[in-house]
């Protein structure tokens, strides 16, 4: 098995800014490896120097086996890109957009028509509207058949989900799966925690620095501390209430509970009687297994 | 033989194919530009639109020919001479008689009329001392606050009362009489300012919408992310800038061609010279345009960036540097420098001298060169300067 993206010591700035700093991880052929962070961690910085669209300032980056920096041109064309934004023709149809990209690689749509007919199906039927008419989900759909309509070995998707329905997600996870039987290789970068599940590895990044590379349930593992959830109806004051403990390490807002870990691990009868005795009666405390989103937290922390 | 024969043919082919295979990848390009085109209304308005409001504006609006000018006479001397005269003023079509004055004082009260801009005074005695003398003076004074119109009334008066003595005087008296300095307008005798226009709009036309529109259509993919993509694949920039420029080279000719047509059609503008010689220029010279616009999508980042650049680092200087307007014989010497780097200045020598004198390229070859080499030097620079990859 040979690495499609071999990356070394990595770094960019841009002026006084370090977007990327030493940068280091290779992904395997046909696997889903996901990039997790916030905005502004340098996803798309990353990106960008993975489809040679950025030079780095430091360190070695190669894709499918081939300098990026020295062979661009040979690499443009075995690399399919889904930028961060909707970036195909607003006044175009959808079948325009489509024919266009397929020209431009040097195919047709008939051609590899089986590698996107699944994504395509669903718009299909719009082929005739212009692209800048249609929903967030659709758009995303037509992106990704324009990034695979030249059969791509390496196929780059920045933030594709970003803006789209949760629906939406969940099938278009469903379609990034199914790509593997075409032993196409994907990096795929989100902010949204729950879909690091969906990869087969994940980097968490943050700051321009990888904090952890590992698969999703490995790294959900690796969280050191119990993990308590803890709801109450007045959430505001819970947390607030929480903080003010000496006993508590973290305590972060999830959905409509609070995620908290205590200096000492096994206290959790002394702080549902902490918060009755401030005046939170409705309390209520369960132990539960730590998510990805918890790992990076206590990453960040760490870091 | 025969085996050497067919390697040959298979290498044939497969330089075919590759041939095929790129300009397969172009022409895809060339129609999604094309499509870009004919989408957007108002793209189509500053192509087709602007230029024929232009044409229409300058030819009307802005025209320097007079008809029909207001004018008085204040007859001092009422003879059969000075009304043959005045007779034959207004016959010219020039001129519309608004009113017949008594005396000097009404002048400055038929001035504040507005409708007069002239006022032609005849001397006491003017027919007795014409005969008797030969020699008899006329006043035209005129409205100094229009001081165009006011120039073309008294060159068209002077001329007209020029003729008028040579007529009555006869070849014999000609020794006898005083001419005074003719003012006649070479190549444009009539002194349609049409002709003077039409040269100057096309030249203006062309280079503001060639380098916008191509300057504007790059910045766009910039702006809107597509350029993304289509570095991350595997056109080549000059396949890029080639595609770009050459919807818009075979628009802006057909431009040219509506132009020409128009000024024919409504002002009667001939072009005196070789048409076939006049549309290769403007071929070339839309070809410069285009180039420079694709060099300042290079330098702009942004849309609005390059349509400052586009309006007022070209527009402006056109106008004003390029001997469209003001003459760059009467200029400072420095600014004779600085027009001398302007394309436009040589373009209208050039549509000048085969529109109007009707000369050939024995005299414009000089201009046309330089054309030729601005054009080399803006696409050198801006396939060198384009960029491969993302700042």
């Amino acid at each position: 098995m040979i690495n499609v993206v071999e990356s070394s010591d990595i770094a960019k700035s841009f002026g006084p800014i370090m977007a990327l700093d030493d940068i280091s991880f290779s992904v395997n052929e046909s696997e889903i490896f996901g990039f997790i962070g916030p905005d502004g961690a340098g996803k798309t910085t990353l990106f960008r120097i993975i489809t040679t669209l950025l030079l780095p300032d430091k360190g070695n980056m190669k894709v499918l086996g081939m300098n990026a920096t020295t062979h661009y041109k040979e690499l443009r064309k075995n690399i399919g890109y889904m930028p961060g934004r909707f970036s195909l023709y607003q006044d175009l149809s959808v079948e325009e957009n489509l024919n266009f990209y397929a020209t431009v690689f040097g195919t047709t749509v008939e051609e590899n028509y089986n590698l996107i007919s699944d994504i395509y199906s669903h718009i299909e039927p719009f082929k005739k509207r212009l692209a800048g008419k249609l929903s967030g989900g659709m758009k995303q759909k037509l992106a990704l058949s324009c990034a695979l309509i030249h059969k791509p070995r390496l196929l780059i998707l920045d933030e594709p989900t970003t803006g789209v329905d949760a629906v939406s997600r969940s099938e278009f996870w469903d379609m990034l799966n199914k790509l593997r039987q075409y032993n196409i290789t994907i990096i795929v970068s989100t902010p949204y925690m729950d879909e690091a599940i969906r990869c087969d590895r994940v980097a968490l990044i943050q700051n321009g620095k990888i904090l952890s590379i590992d698969t999703p349930q490995k790294i959900r593992a690796g969280f050191s501390r119990k993990l308590f959830t803890v709801k109450a109806i007045e959430k505001y004051r819970l947390i607030k209430t929480l903080k003010k403990n000496p006993e508590v390490m973290t305590a972060y807002p999830f959905g409509d509970s609070i995620h908290v870990t205590l200096i000492n691990d096994s206290s959790d009868n002394s702080l549902f009687e902490y918060l009755v005795k401030e005046g939170i009666s409705d309390a209520v405390i369960q132990e539960a297994e730590a998510g990805i989103e918890d790992r990076f937290l206590e990453l960040m922390e760490k870091a | 033989m025969g085996g050497f024969k067919n390697s040959k043919g298979s290498a044939l082919d497969i330089i075919n194919l590759l041939l095929a295979h790129y300009m397969k990848r172009f022409l895809g390009f060339v129609k999604k530009e094309f499509m870009h085109i004919f989408r957007d209304y108002r793209t189509l308005f500053i192509l087709f639109g602007i230029p024929a409001a232009q044409i229409l504006i300058f030819g009307y609006a802005v025209s320097t020919d007079i008809k029909n000018a207001g004018v008085a006479i204040l007859d001092l001397s009422h003879d059969e001479i000075t009304l043959k005269l005045t007779d034959k003023i207004f016959s010219s079509g020039f001129f519309k008689k608004t009113e017949n004055l008594l005396n000097y004082n009404d002048i400055d009260k038929v001035f504040k009329k507005g409708k007069t801009k002239a006022v032609i005074v005849y001397e006491d005695d003017f027919g007795k001392k014409l005969i008797r003398e030969g020699k008899a003076s006329l006043s035209i004074i005129s409205d100094g606050s229009e001081p165009n119109t006011a120039t073309l009334i008294t060159n068209y008066t002077t001329s007209i009362v020029n003729d008028f003595t040579m007529e009555l005087a006869g070849p014999a008296l000609k020794n006898s009489i005083r001419i005074s300095p003719e003012v006649k307008m070479l190549y444009n005798p009539a002194l349609k300012s049409h002709f003077m226009f039409v040269p100057g709009v096309i030249t203006l036309i062309l280079i503001l919408i060639c380098a916008l529109m191509t300057s504007v259509t790059i910045t766009r993919e910039k702006e809107f992310g597509t350029m993304e993509v289509l570095l991350v694949s595997p056109l080549r920039p000059i396949q890029i800038i080639l595609g770009k420029v050459m919807p818009y080279f075979f628009l802006s000719f057909i431009n040219v061609l509506l132009i020409l047509l128009l000024s024919w059609l409504v002002f009667g503008l001939p072009v005196k010279g070789s048409i076939i010689l006049l549309l290769a220029e403007c071929m070339l010279y839309i070809m410069m345009s285009l180039t420079l616009g694709i060099l300042i999508s290079t330098i702009s980042k942004t849309m609005q960036q390059a349509i400052f650049i586009s309006l007022i680092g070209l527009m402006l200087p056109t106008i004003l540097l390029s001997g469209f307007i003001f003459p760059i014989e009467n200029m400072p010497k420095i600014y004779d420098y600085v027009s001398s780097v302007m394309p436009p200045r040589y373009f209208i020598v050039i549509i000048k001298n085969i529109m109007i004198k009707g000369t050939g390229l024995t005299y414009i070859w000089k201009e046309t060169l330089i054309l030729i080499i601005m054009t080399l030097v803006f696409m050198g620079l801006s396939v060198r300067k384009f960029k491969i990859r993302l700042e």
